[in-house]
């Protein structure tokens, strides 16, 4: 019942050439004692795509991300990268970098810290490192345990950044960062993106931020993959319905409702699709005004209460 | 900046089109790299070439191998062309929807059209009259731009 991730947009040419998915999840599990973090994941990253990994807090997000990058052992299924096992397989977890959410760092200077990373990235720009330092105005002469919540976070994004691995993980990389740096991190994650594409996954809670930056989209609820693929097509699996009450019961009847709200005879509520041009067509012959929903409404709506609602859509 | 109405990739052909038809982009001109417009809104570069493709598809754009992507001459007359074919869905549905739920008949909303545009401060008295000559001979004054535009 799991869905695979739609393979990435067939038109872009960088795809062409090499099709194999950097990341292939089967059947993928992760129990703990009494409780299954991951239960039944199947997806596929492509090559040089942004990837957002969307979900709610203790969905199986980082732990999916753990077991990714051979830090975790799963209960059942199989994980590739790179087409090979992630788990203490030298060769894979050298093109990869994973920024923790909650990074531990030694007791360290920040410019150590940095040395450090570079040593074990064999891709590490130094440039771009020093002009992520002065982006984000960090004190390099500081000890990492000294930082505030933001800037501690900045030090994780630099590395991620400047590590410029083929496979890139950041897992709620912006704790504590302000408006304005998390908006440093957008534009450098892009530029650099665009002149050295590679693989970014990134597992966040400001969807309306992240949105356009990204590709793809996989969101995680409980343990299970409730919504994956394009994110220019995801928009296409739920809209919602407004009009007069009558109308639109008798527009949704029928279909999953995930939301719906009434108010003096007007109603609103969130459907999911697919919707054809016939539906379209109904829709506004019964003066029904339909509108596409945001992405975050999206992730909220599939991953809220009607837990059934979003297993049927993504069925 | 974008609204959720319409797909990125076909909001990014649409202000590319837009920039073709105010002069913004002449003809012959280059048009920046999907590289450039991430950078510049913020969004996937996958989602820029897409909306990139769109108008090289609808023989807007040319890619020249190697130097980059170019505006095509008579670009600008065929993107008007779609847009004047597009008006009576677009703007005039809308607004004969609106007349008839409000009651107005085709006089009253033929007179609102004229005394709006007698009050435009562009308002080009050629073109009010019945005899002004072919509408689709003629450029505009006012460059229809779509509600997402607007917005």
């Amino acid at each position: 019942m799991t869905p695979m991730a739609t393979p990435a947009d067939p038109t872009r040419t960088a795809h062409l050439t090499d099709d194999r998915p950097v990341i292939e999840v089967e059947h993928l599990s992760r129990r703990y004692r009494d409780t299954t973090a991951l239960d039944d994941v199947s997806l596929t990253v492509q090559p040089d795509t942004i990837t957002g990994l969307l979900g709610r807090n203790g969905a199986g997000k980082s732990t999916l991300m753990k077991v990714l990058t051979g830090q975790e052992l799963a209960s059942a299924g199989s994980v590739r990268v790179f087409g090979q096992s992630p788990l203490e397989h030298d060769s894979v977890l050298r093109r990869v970098v994973f920024i923790k959410e909650g990074q531990v760092y030694p007791d360290i200077s920040v410019r150590r810290a940095l040395e450090a990373a570079s040593w074990c990235c064999p891709g590490w720009d130094h440039d771009l490192a020093r002009e992520l330092v002065a982006d984000f105005d960090l004190p390099l002469r500081r000890p990492i345990k000294k930082l505030s919540r933001g800037m501690h976070s900045a030090v994780g994004i630099i590395i991620g950044l400047a590590a410029r691995a083929e496979l890139t993980f950041f897992d709620e990389p912006y704790l504590g960062l302000d408006a304005v740096a998390r908006h440093v991190f957008y534009d450098r994650l892009l530029a650099d993106y665009a002149e050295h594409p590679r693989t970014v996954v990134l597992s966040t809670h400001l969807i309306d931020e992240v949105a356009n930056l990204l590709e793809q989209v996989v969101v995680i609820d409980r343990g299970r993959i409730v919504l994956s693929g394009a994110a220019d097509e995801l928009r296409e699996h739920a809209v919602s319905v407004a009009g007069s009450s009558r109308a639109v019961t008798e527009f949704t009847t029928g279909r999953t409702v995930w939301r719906t709200g009434s108010l003096a005879g007007q109603t609103v509520s969130t459907v999911a699709g697919p919707f054809t041009d016939l539906d379209e067509a109904r829709a506004a012959a019964a003066g029904l005004r339909l509108a596409p929903v945001s992405l975050q409404e999206l992730v909220v709506a599939a991953t809220g209460r009607r837990r059934d609602a979003a297993a049927e859509l993504s069925a | 900046m974008f609204d959720e109405g319409t797909p990125l990739f076909v909001q990014i052909a649409e202000r590319l089109a837009g920039d073709v038809v105010d002069g913004t982009l002449p003809e012959g001109a280059r048009v920046p790299s999907s590289n450039e417009f991430a950078a510049f809104y913020r969004i996937n570069p996958a989602t820029a070439a897409k909306g990139i493709n769109l108008l090289v598809d609808q023989g807007v754009l040319e890619k020249r191998r190697g130097v980059g992507m170019f505006v095509v001459p008579g670009a600008r007359e065929q993107l008007l062309a779609a847009r004047r074919d597009r008006f009576a869905d677009q703007f005039v549905v809308p607004m004969l929807a609106e007349a008839r739920r409000l009651g107005l008949d085709l006089a009253a909303v033929l007179a609102s059209v004229e005394q709006t545009d007698r009050a435009l401060p562009d308002h080009d008295p050629d073109r009010s009259g019945p005899d002004s000559g072919s509408v689709l001979t003629q450029t505009p004054a006012v460059v229809p731009r779509t509600p997402k535009e607007a917005s």
